[in-house]
């Protein structure tokens, strides 16, 4: 079973395209709607987390390429500046996903990438601004 | 028990002086008791590093050619505007200071994404910086624009001098309306959603000082990654809050303004920072080195965060209202728990202000006086004392008739 959050971004020629429906129905696969949005450019985004089997999920991630679906794995998107975070901890009860974790021995911060559903609250949010978004 | 500051320094230049952090103390007297302890310990090192906005840099550039007046004028650094009312080539930056087309919270909650905190923040690291500066042009000065890199190697003085930092403890900030706020306490989520609170707790310099024994005007401290001292008391100085049995103030208190050379220090501890909806500022970190002259000294700086009280307030409608109701007091322990309960509601909490740093700060210091770096100065005046008559006034508001 696996169990991944996807980016898929579509072109304009396909924005109105059945192509989430398909990927549903042909390959038995459990989906999450976290985000969906049409861009000024016309652009279609969406965010989706999928549940299946590995093999179904592998045939349905090679239907979206072969339409012309851009696809980027979600827990790239998110990630923390090591450099800039300070572990002050503001993030802790900002989250709604709970990614961060507060160590109770060191007090430093931790960020779990996979909970992240890609919000992006913590981006603007952080005050050193060590979270960053990469779409 | 008594020791001189001066018996204190003649221990750390022979490199035999015995130093605590603010967080080992507690431990070492536990273990030892307050008298045995207090002949045995010299110093302790406290810590904090938590957005400070009331910061700010004054600078001399030096003289272009021809000689141009920049007060009066308009200076920017990277587009954000510095004070040039002051001599011709002096400038001030302010940490909140923004660019004139920020477009602030024309779209609420504004991002405020670059500030004078950034600009210092980048200055202190070695960055060039853009200067452009228009001026009116006289005689002596008869310039009127100027636009040039400016790098703090070449400046005459670069002057880190804060009017308001290490608040004495603070509000601990809580929205009880129903809608998202963002205010300089962090995002609020509504109907008590969460809780912030800034303050290193028991690492905190005043709190391990309440009543202002040693820390003093001169006092010689940790500032921004160097060296600095406090220059007088901060701006809201208030020796009159509400204290616990131990002396610790359950509001926010005392503050220092601060100055030190920004050429020795770090942008590891000057952060440019941002506060989603309300404005950029400045992260500070200070320690400040306490002397245990006497078993009294010792005693206030064993204080734990369970012995620290917060008091709730609630930022959505009695804070902007100037009311002063409490919505609750909790321990630091307990906020640092990361839930408190509050009105029968158990809410999750989080800091702005970075305990871990607050702990390296205060390893440093300690490493910095173990090893003859670090002398501890004599304050050459007090801060105020509770009977000073020094309290925190809010505007008497007299309206300008038409």
């Amino acid at each position: 079973m696996v169990d991944k959050k996807i980016v898929l971004r579509f072109p304009k020629r396909l924005v109105d395209r059945p192509i989430v429906s398909h990927l549903i129905k042909d390959h038995d696969l459990e989906f999450t709607i976290l985000k969906a949005s049409v861009t000024q450019d016309e652009e279609g985004l969406m965010v989706l987390e999928l549940k299946g089997k590995q093999e179904e999920y592998d045939k349905g991630i090679a239907y979206l390429k072969e339409a012309g679906v851009i696809l980027e794995s979600l827990s790239q998107d998110v990630t923390r500046n090591e450099e800039r975070c300070t572990h002050c901890g503001a993030c802790i009860t900002v989250c709604p996903v709970g990614a961060f974790e507060l160590d109770m021995v060191t007090r430093q911060t931790s960020f779990h990438d996979k909970k992240c559903i890609g919000c992006g609250i913590c981006i603007k949010t952080c005050p050193p601004r060590a979270m960053e978004l990469h779409f | 028990m008594s020791k001189t500051i001066e018996e204190i320094n003649q221990k750390i230049k022979k490199g035999e002086a015995v130093i605590f952090t603010a967080e080992e103390i507690i431990g070492v007297v536990k273990e030892k008791g307050l008298q045995r302890a207090a002949e045995e310990v010299d110093v302790v090192t406290t810590g904090t590093f938590g957005p400070m906005c009331s910061s700010g840099a004054y600078f001399n550039i030096g003289h272009s050619k021809p000689r141009i007046k920049l007060g009066g004028g308009r200076s920017y650094l990277n587009d954000v505007p510095a004070y040039t009312g002051l001599a011709a080539v002096d400038l001030f930056l302010g940490a909140t200071a923004m660019p004139e087309d920020d477009p602030r919270n024309k779209v609420h909650p504004g991002e405020f994404n670059y500030g004078g905190g950034h600009v210092i923040e980048e200055l202190v690291a070695g960055k060039d910086i853009r200067l452009e500066a228009t001026a009116y042009g006289t005689d002596c000065y008869p310039r009127k624009k100027l636009e040039t890199w400016i790098n703090i190697k070449d400046l005459n003085e670069a002057v880190l001098f804060n009017v308001r930092n290490a608040y004495q403890n603070y509000n601990v900030a809580a929205n009880l309306s129903n809608k998202t706020i963002y205010t300089y306490m962090g995002m609020l989520k509504p109907n008590l959603g969460n809780i912030t609170y800034c303050s290193a707790g028991q690492l905190s310099p005043l709190l391990n000082d309440p009543y202002y024994k040693t820390i003093g005007i001169g006092t010689k401290i940790f500032l921004g990654g160097g060296v600095g001292y406090v220059a007088w008391q901060g701006t809201q100085f208030n020796p009159t809050t509400a204290r616990s049995e131990n002396g610790v103030p359950k509001g926010g208190a005392g503050t220092l303004a601060v100055i030190g050379d920004l050429k020795q220090m770090s942008p590891r501890w000057l952060v440019g920072t941002s506060m989603l909806g309300y404005g950029p500022t400045l992260t500070v970190g200070i320690g400040v080195p306490i002397p245990i002259l006497s078993e009294e000294i010792l005693q206030y700086t064993t204080v734990t965060d369970d012995q620290i009280i917060g008091t709730i307030v609630d930022y959505s409608d009695a804070y902007p209202n100037r009311r002063n109701e409490s919505v609750g007091e909790v321990t630091y322990a307990q906020l640092k728990s990361g839930k408190v309960t509050v009105q029968g509601k158990k809410v999750p909490t989080a800091s702005l202000s970075s305990y871990p740093r607050a702990v390296e700060i205060a390893n440093t210091l300690k490493d910095w006086i173990k090893t003859g770096k670090f002398e501890l100065t004599q304050p050459v005046a007090s801060l105020p004392g509770v009977e000073s008559g020094v309290t925190f006034k809010p505007l008497n508001e007299r309206p300008i008739a038409p």
